[in-house]
Formats: C-alpha cells, sequence, structure tokens
C-alpha cells in the first residue's frame, strides 16, 4: 500500500464527491452517499494498515513552502485512524438522515462533503499550517449549512458559531506565530521532540520571553471553544439547536472531536508542562463542564436542546482525563502506577470521543425522524406514548439513550469506566463529583424517556409513522456497532493502547 | 465459555447467565401476538437456569471457590471476564432460579406486550446471576447496573400505582448506591496501585487500615440502599407495590439480595479493618459496625411498625421486607460465623417467602378482586371464596413470622445467636421486631381472608352473581415450589449450611474470599 498516498487519496475524495454533488442536482444524495461509503472503506484500510508499535505511519511529506516551515506533512496514529474512522460513519449517516433537502440539494451534499475532506485533513495533518487550513476549511461549509438551512433563528445562531471559532483559531494562530518565530518549524512530530526534553520552552523563552504560559492559555482557548468547554461552550446550544438535525450530527459527532484532537495532537504535546502547571483550574472547568451540561440539559424543553447539553456533558469527560493525567512531574523516574492511571484515563478519553460521536449523532437522527414525522415537531412535551404507534423507533432510540446514559453493555459504558479508573488516582476529588454528575445526566435520560415514549399519545402524534424498512436497515449497523463497542472494547483499546503508551511517552507534564 | 466441554462441573453455572440473555433476545425478537409461545419459552429458559443452579450446586458441595471463567477482556487494562462461585454464590444462584421459574409461572397471564415482558424478566434474571457469578470488579459493575434498567421498564411499563415515580425513584436511589461502590472502589484501586480489576486481588492488597475505615461506610452504605436499609429503604415500599407482581417478587426475592450480597462480598470481605473500632464511642456507637447493626436493628423494628399501620395490603409486605432485610444486615455486621452465616441463609430464605407473599397478593389475589385495600377485602369473604388463596397465606404467613419447620426460622434464629454474642441488646430489640411481624402478618390474614363483616349488598350481589375465575396451574405450581422449599430447608437446613458455612468461614479468615 506504501504506494498509494492513501492519506491523499482519503481527504481528496469527498473533494471529488463535492464538485460531483454540485452540478448532480437532485441526484446529489445518491453521489454523497456513494462518496462517503467509499470513504468509510477507505477509512477502515487506514485502520488496517497501522504501525503495530503506536507510532505514526502512512506518512507524506512534501515541502510546501519551506521558508515558512509550511509542508503538506501527513500521517495517522491509531489516535488519528479512529477519528477519520469516526468522521466517516457520522458523515454517512448524516447523508442517510438528510433525505428531505428540497432547496438546493446540490450544494447542500456538497457541502457535507467538503466538511468531510476538511474533517480528514484535519486528523491527518502534521504540520501546522497545513492542520490550520483544514480546521478552518471545516468551519465555512458548516456555516453555511446552518445559514441556508437552518432553522427560524439559524441567522444569529450560524453568526455566533463562526465568531466563536474564529476568535478561537486567531489565538491559536497567534501562539504558533510565536513558535514558528521561535523554533523554526511548525512540524507537530518535530515540535513534539523539542517540547519532550524541554528544549521548546528554552528556545521561546529565549526569543520572546516567558511567554511560554500565555501560548498555552491561547491555544487551550482555541480548543476550548470547539470542544467546547466551559464558560466557552455557549454558542453550542443555539447552533445545535438551529442547524438542521443532519447538520447538528456532524456538529457534534466529528467536528467536536476536533477540539478534543488538537488537545491530545497539539496541546498536550507542546505545552503539556504548563498545562500541568494550571491543572487545578482547568479540573474545575472540566467538572463544571460536566455538572453544567447535565444541569443545563435537564432544564431544557426542546430535545435538541436538551441533547446538545448532554454532548456539551459527555465531551466533559474528555475534558476530566486529559486534565487529570496531565500530572505534573514530581522528579526522575518513572511512576509505574500513574503511567498506569494516564494510560487508563487517555484509553477512555480516546474511547469516549469515538462513542460519544456515534451516540449523539444517532440520537440526533432520531430527532431528525421525529420532526419530519410530526411537521417539526421536536419539544419534550410535544410528544407523548410514542412506544404505541411506533415501537421500533421507541425500542431503537431507547437503546441510543442507554447509550448515553453509559449503560453497560453499550459502547459509552467502557470509556466512561476507563476515564474514571484513570481519573480517580490522579485527581480524586473531580472524578468524585464527576460521578455524581452521572446520576443528574441519568434523570434527564429517563424523564426523556418517560415524557417521549409513556404516556398519552398527543393529537398530532396519532397514526406516527413507525420506522419503515430503509431506516431499520440504515440505523441496524449503527446500533449493532454500540452493542459491539459495549461488550468488546478491547476492539479499539487494543489497538488505541499502543499509541497512548507513544504518546505518553513525549509528554511532558 | 468452553465451560460445556466438561459437562457435571460447577463450570456450568456460567451458562444461567448467557441462557437468560439469550433468552432475552430471543423473546425481543418473537412475533407479535405469539403469547402462549413467549410464555413457555420463558418457562423453559427458567427452568433450564434453575436446572443449571441446581446442577451446580450440587456438583459445589464440599469444594471452594471454583473459577468458570477466565477470559482477557480488555487485555491491556487488566480487565477479566471472570466468572467464579464459592458456596455463597452457589446458594444465590439457586436462589435466582427459583425465583425466575416462580416469577415466571405467577407471569402466566401478562397479556400487555408479552414477549416484551419477558425480555426484561430474563435480562434481569440474567443481570442477577452475573452478578452473583462476577470475581472481577469490571465485570460486577456491569451486571449490577444491567440489573437496574429492565426493573425500570417492568415497573414503568406493567406496573400500577404512581408506576412512573416509583420506577425513577428505584433508579435514582439505584444509580446514587452505584456510584458511591464505583467511587469507593475506584478509591480502592487507586490506594492499592492494582493494575487488574479482580477482586481477588484486591483483597490480597493490603489496604491501609484507616483507608479501609473510610472507604467501607461508602461502599456498605451504596449496596445496603439496594438492600432495603433504613433510612435509605424509601424506594423499596413505593417499588414493590407499583411494580407488576413478578417484578415485585424478583425485587424482593433476588435483587435486595444483590444489594446484601455486595455489602458482603465487597463492603465486608475486602474491607474487613472498616469494622475495626473508632478508638472512642458515642452513646454506645465506637464502630461502623455498631452503626450500621443498629440502622439494621431500627429497620427490622420500623418496618415491622409500618407494615402494621397500612391499608393496602401490598405495602404491608412491601414494609415486611425492609424489616426481614433488616436480619440480613444485622447478621452481617455480627461478623461471626453463625451470624454471617445465618445472614446467607436469610437472603435465601426472604427470597423465596417474600416471592409467595407478593405472588399471593398481587397475582392470586389482586388479579381477581382488583382491590388491595385491606378494608375492601374485609367484606370478600376471601376464605370462602378464594380458599386457595387463604390457605397458601396462612401457610407463607407462617414461613413469614418464623415458625419452626420453615426456612426464616432457622435463618433468623442464627443471625439473633450471632448478634447475642456481639450485643444483646440488639436482639432483644429485634425481637420487638419480630412479635410486631406476628401483629401484622396476622392482621393481614384477618383483615384479607378470615374476616367477620358482612359483607355490602353490592358485594353480595357479586357473590352471586359470578364467582373469582379458577386458580389456574401455574398458580399451584408456584405456591407449592415456593413453600415446598421454604418447608425443606426449614426441615433440613444442612442442604444448604453445608455450603454456606465452609464459604463464609474463608471469606471471615481473611484470605479475602
Amino acid at each position: 500500500m506504501s504506494g498509494i498516498h492513501l492519506l491523499t487519496l482519503l481527504t481528496v475524495l469527498p473533494l471529488v464527491g463535492a464538485a460531483i454533488a454540485l452540478v448532480a442536482g437532485k441526484h446529489a444524495r445518491a453521489v454523497a452517499l456513494i462518496t462517503s461509503l467509499a470513504s468509510l472503506a477507505l477509512a477502515l484500510v487506514v485502520w488496517t494498515q497501522l504501525p503495530a508499535n503506536g507510532s505514526i505511519g502512512l506518512i507524506e511529506q512534501h515541502s510546501w513552502a519551506s521558508s515558512l516551515g509550511i509542508e503538506y506533512y501527513l500521517g495517522v496514529d491509531a489516535l488519528g485512524a479512529l477519528m477519520l474512522v469516526l468522521s466517516a460513519i457520522v458523515t454517512l449517516m448524516s447523508v442517510d438522515a438528510a433525505h428531505r433537502v428540497h432547496h438546493q440539494p446540490g450544494l447542500y451534499f456538497a457541502l457535507v462533503l467538503t466538511l468531510e475532506a476538511g474533517l480528514f485533513g484535519s486528523f491527518t495533518a502534521l504540520n501546522f499550517f497545513h492542520w490550520f487550513l483544514f480546521w478552518e476549511l471545516c468551519l465555512i461549509p458548516a456555516f453555511f449549512l446552518i445559514k441556508l438551512w437552518g432553522g427560524a433563528r439559524r441567522g444569529p445562531a450560524a453568526t455566533q458559531f463562526f465568531i466563536y471559532t474564529m476568535a478561537g483559531s486567531a489565538a491559536l494562530l497567534v501562539a504558533f506565530l510565536a513558535i514558528f518565530v521561535s523554533a523554526g518549524s511548525m512540524d507537530f512530530p518535530h515540535l513534539t521532540l523539542l517540547a519532550s526534553t524541554g528544549e521548546l520552552e528554552e528556545i521561546v523563552t529565549a526569543h520572546l520571553g516567558p511567554v511560554m504560559p500565555w501560548l498555552a492559555i491561547g491555544v487551550l482557548a482555541g480548543f476550548a471553544v470547539k470542544v467546547p468547554m466551559f464558560p466557552f461552550h455557549t454558542w453550542l446550544p443555539a447552533a445545535y439547536a438551529e442547524a438542521p438535525s443532519p447538520v447538528t450530527m456532524l456538529l457534534t459527532g466529528a467536528m467536536s472531536k476536533m477540539g478534543v484532537y488538537g488537545l491530545l495532537r497539539i496541546a498536550l504535546p507542546l505545552f503539556g508542562h504548563q498545562i500541568a502547571q494550571m491543572r487545578t483550574p482547568l479540573l474545575v472547568l472540566a467538572v463544571a463542564t460536566i455538572v453544567m451540561g447535565a444541569w443545563a440539559a435537564a432544564a431544557q424543553k426542546d430535545l435538541k436542546r436538551i441533547f446538545a447539553y448532554l454532548s456539551v456533558n459527555h465531551l466533559g469527560y474528555c475534558l476530566l482525563g486529559i486534565f487529570a493525567l496531565a500530572v505534573p512531574a514530581a522528579g526522575a523516574g518513572i511512576d509505574t502506577a500513574a503511567l498506569a492511571s494516564q494510560a487508563a484515563a487517555l484509553n477512555g478519553v480516546i474511547l469516549q470521543m469515538f462513542n460519544h460521536g456515534i451516540t449523539a449523532a444517532a440520537l440526533f437522527w432520531f430527532v431528525a425522524m421525529m420532526q419530519q414525522r410530526t411537521g417539526g415537531h421536536r419539544g419534550i412535551d410535544q410528544f407523548g406514548g410514542l412506544r404505541k404507534p411506533a415501537p421500533v423507533l421507541a425500542g431503537l432510540m431507547g437503546i441510543a439513550l442507554f447509550s448515553s446514559l453509559g449503560m453497560p453493555g453499550l459502547n459509552s459504558f467502557p470509556g466512561e469506566f476507563l476515564i474514571f479508573r484513570g481519573a480517580f488516582p490522579l485527581a480524586w476529588v473531580a472524578a468524585s463529583v464527576s460521578i455524581l454528575g452521572l446520576l443528574v445526566t441519568a434523570a434527564v435520560i429517563l424523564t426523556v424517556i418517560q415524557k417521549v415514549f409513556t404516556g398519552p399519545v398527543p393529537e398530532h402524534c396519532v397514526g406516527f409513522p413507525d420506522l419503515h424498512h430503509g431506516e431499520r436497515m440504515a440505523l441496524a449497523p449503527v446500533i449493532g456497532l454500540m452493542f459491539l463497542v459495549g461488550l468488546l472494547p478491547s476492539l479499539i483499546t487494543e489497538s488505541v493502547n499502543p499509541t497512548v503508551m507513544n504518546l505518553l511517552a513525549h509528554w511532558r507534564f | 465459555m468452553f465451560s460445556i466441554l466438561h459437562p457435571n462441573s460447577v463450570s456450568l453455572l456460567a451458562w444461567t447467565i448467557y441462557l437468560s440473555f439469550a433468552g432475552a433476545l430471543v423473546q425481543v425478537l418473537l412475533p407479535k401476538g405469539r403469547n402462549g409461545l413467549a410464555r413457555w419459552l420463558a418457562l423453559a429458559v427458567a427452568v433450564a437456569g434453575l436446572a443449571l443452579a441446581v446442577q451446580g450446586f450440587v456438583a459445589g458441595m464440599g469444594q471452594g471457590r471454583v473459577t468458570l471463567v477466565d477470559l482477557p477482556w480488555v487485555p491491556s487494562m487488566g480487565i477479566h471476564f471472570l466468572l467464579a462461585a464459592d458456596g455463597i454464590s452457589r446458594v444465590l444462584v439457586l436462589l435466582t432460579g427459583l425465583a425466575a421459574v416462580a416469577g415466571v409461572l405467577f407471569s402466566w397471564n401478562i397479556e400487555l406486550r408479552t414477549n416484551e415482558f419477558f425480555a426484561f424478566f430474563l435480562a434481569l434474571i440474567g443481570a442477577v446471576y452475573g452478578v452473583f457469578l462476577s470475581f472481577d470488579f469490571f465485570l460486577l459493575f456491569v451486571f449490577y447496573e444491567i440489573a437496574i434498567v429492565p426493573k425500570y421498564f417492568l415497573i414503568a411499563i406493567w406496573g400500577s400505582t404512581r408506576r412512573e415515580y416509583a420506577a425513577m425513584k428505584l433508579v435514582i436511589y439505584s444509580f446514587a448506591g452505584s456510584a458511591m461502590v464505583l467511587i469507593g472502589l475506584l478509591a480502592a484501586y487507586a490506594t492499592a496501585g492494582s493494575h487488574s480489576t479482580g477482586l481477588i486481588e484486591l483483597a490480597h492488597a493490603g489496604l491501609p487500615v484507616s483507608f479501609q475505615m473510610g472507604c467501607f461506610p461508602l461502599i456498605f452504605t451504596g449496596f445496603a440502599i439496594l438492600a432495603g436499609m433504613w433510612p435509605f429503604h424509601t424506594w423499596a415500599p413505593t417499588g414493590h407495590v407499583a411494580a407488576p407482581t413478578a417484578a415485585s417478587m424478583l425485587l424482593a426475592g433476588v435483587v435486595m439480595k444483590l444489594g446484601a450480597y455486595g455489602c458482603l462480598r465487597v463492603g465486608i470481605a475486602l474491607f474487613p479493618r472498616g469494622l475495626d473500632p473508632w478508638g472512642f464511642s458515642f452513646i454506645g456507637i465506637g464502630s461502623w459496625r455498631d452503626v450500621f447493626a443498629v440502622l439494621a436493628v431500627i429497620g427490622i423494628v420500623y418496618g415491622a411498625l409500618v407494615a402494621l399501620a397500612q391499608t393496602d395490603f401490598k405495602f404491608v409486605i412491601g414494609y415486611s421486607s425492609v424489616s426481614h432485610m433488616g436480619f440480613v444486615l444485622l447478621g452481617l455486621m455480627t461478623l461471626n460465623q453463625i451470624g454471617v452465616t445465618g445472614a446467607v441463609l436469610q437472603m435465601f430464605s426472604h427470597g423465596i417467602i417474600a416471592g409467595l407473599l407478593f405472588a399471593i397478593v398481587g397475582r392470586i389475589v389482586y388479579d381477581r378482586t382488583h382491590t388491595r385495600q385491606l378494608a375492601e377485602l374485609e367484606t370478600m369473604h376471601l376464605s370462602r371464596r378464594l380458599p386457595f388463596a387463604a390457605w397458601a397465606f396462612v401457610v407463607a404467613g407462617i414461613a413469614s413470622i418464623g415458625m419452626p419447620g420453615f426456612s426464616g426460622f432457622v435463618a433468623e434464629l442464627q443471625v439473633l445467636v450471632g448478634a447475642w454474642k456481639v450485643n444483646p441488646w440488639w436482639v432483644l430489640t429485634a425481637g420487638i421486631g419480630i412479635v410486631v411481624g406476628v401483629a401484622y402478618i396476622w392482621r393481614a390474614l384477618q383483615k384479607a381472608f378470615f374476616s367477620d363483616l358482612l359483607p355490602s349488598a353490592h358485594v353480595l350481589e357479586e357473590e352471586h352473581g359470578h364467582h373469582f375465575s379458577a386458580i389456574t396451574w401455574p398458580e399451584v405450581t408456584g405456591v407449592v415450589l415456593l413453600a415446598g422449599v421454604s418447608l425443606f430447608v426449614g426441615l433440613w437446613p444442612r442442604i444448604l449450611l453445608d455450603t454456606i458455612e465452609p464459604a463464609v468461614k474463608t471469606l471471615l479468615a481473611g484470605g479475602g474470599q
């Protein structure tokens, strides 16, 4: 396979699909379906081609603008490859869910596929400039998808989303310019090596003075907006609620992972030491993200807003794991017990990224189906007793809801368990409070189940059609995946663990 | 998983779990309207599970802990799919098998979404088997959590009296308890610095005494919530009453035992020094052991007194469960051979007797009279119109009050003897509970079945107009099975004690498990 530029091919494929979709008119969805299926197949091939030792493989490196340290530099380890697979799955789900786009379907699906290419690019890039290009590239289709196909208050929502993320991007850009000016490189692997010996901090300090903590804050802010982390989350409920549900699936399922991925690929490797110094306030923010997310979800009446806040809550567990493992180095030598905990937490974080993507996308898919059937209703009080007219929908959505709740046997549980298992020895107060946060999540999800599936059936839900054959076939693999990962998490962890050890070996706290 | 290769060994017990979950899956896939098929299938699965449980029990006699399955599950994280069974597990698996068969028999008249009902039922049974057989913390937690969800649906869909409130309350209490357990165990593994999640490794980790003292109450309380420990018992009566009959039987019969089992297997076995004296005492309470023993005794007396005041027949039985589970917790807190053995036997005994009582009240009586109000039942002359129910309740009531000859007597006596050795005051106070226990059973029996009140004109008319539907064979079979087991164990307690005693001895000796 080495002769084929697999990762380039993967990124180009959706772009080609996008170009075809643009001119395909009413066949645009078919084009998008085929493209996203092919992309998924290719992403799975990438997953099988990873180096066994957990390092970065499938590397492609070409000079681009060498005076600026800009290179075309691609490669993936298990973390990147898992995100590729996730992006491909979520895009496929989103295209599948969007079968009622009447207004300019060509443009719609072209934007969706461009977004997919942006995701692929940003999960494979190893040079800052290259990565930043794709990071921004994702933003533009997402903006237009909200702006042109969104709900009633889509304008402000899209603008708010755009401005927040752009502000985050600006912070990232400034931080990296500072690094380039000092270190003369934008390559992540090179900078990671420099940082792992402490050299990076020395160089930057020598050039620019003691600005390293400020650069760390800038980078963290950029990613915190994307994840999002409390208090940078305020753009999210509006964007998720106003975006058409298939687009929300992409936003929450794949794009939110760009933030967590950025923390793991860029923030921790380069600024691990600075992050470890700020660990306590960051843990407080992570716990606030978890607890506030759950409480805010409990206060909502709109299904999309409930699931939006639950997304905040679930990604908060990723933040908890990440900041918990950034333990300030105690001294020389390796503390094996701490390393085992860090490895558990990081495995958990990566597993949770994947699982949240699948589960959250599935939940918004169900909302899309419910909206279609009732002419756009999505208030929790506007539904009731759906298990009578639509037992299959109720059953499958129930499984997705229980997955979100963290039910053992379903996908989210192993990830959350590993995060807690790893975080507890490293930050027991934060982990304990977060575990209690699970109770609020449970209450929210059970309330959704009670209100939507049981009780009297309101008038506009009489004759609510159950899932038809095509929808069942489309959902079956997703639900199957939830059980598969829940029962055999080792399918993912055994491939991810070498990468986890490799990452931890290069991080300096 | 490969245990089928060694038939006639204890390791077949693992199949109780697989079989129940497979049964649940088949039920889900069953076409609608095939209610008869769903019932017989559920019965077949339950009976097969019971047969495996009996086989495992017999094959395991005289053996210590037997490992059933040990497969790496998440190897890089040290998580194993580790099932094992010692004497305590084998007895409780046997109880689960019996409760499952009886539960199916008393659900024979479920017509609403029958296959789904049995799917949740069998999933619950499978999870309960799983908890009793897990020796890996991750796996134990998985089964413990899985057990919560079917309970929710059984109550919320097929329940009565404020079912949604009761279902939600039960689930929130359960989750709160398991969150406490999770925090406690994560802390324990963090302190031990252990890579694996095995329970046995943790038992040998030698956790510091001060840590054990801090962690024990958290874990014990977390589990004891599900065992109905006062003052965290309030989910139990509402849950029992709202639940459909089979679910009440399972709730009282086996789910509350999950809590008590966790208290013993995890709380006492892994944190034995957590029960050491604090070094000071306050109004006679000088250790966590005293605290929980006192709560247990309060539960015994309080449950009995509240049961005496109920107007709803099912609430009487619901509170009686709180009272009887108090004996289990008291037995555990004796920390001596006889008391803890008694506690395990009481888990078994109460599982059988409470199941029988709920079956009579919820299925045999309520499904015919459509009321559980003692005041209304008083006018119905049930002893004449439902003689089978009346006699079944007499037998169950006698077993419940601890009459010699039934299992409850041996169990509670052992608990009291064990407790006497530690603190006679506990026994004297618990004695009040026993006396009140006789009173509330007597009162319920009197009011529900043998009342002298003249029936009202309306009821007389109804009585001449139509009769209650005849008692069906599943009801008779179920009553005979449960009453028979209680009598059998009461007359020949050694059959269980010989298996429980060595396991308790090993556990208390600090060999961990």
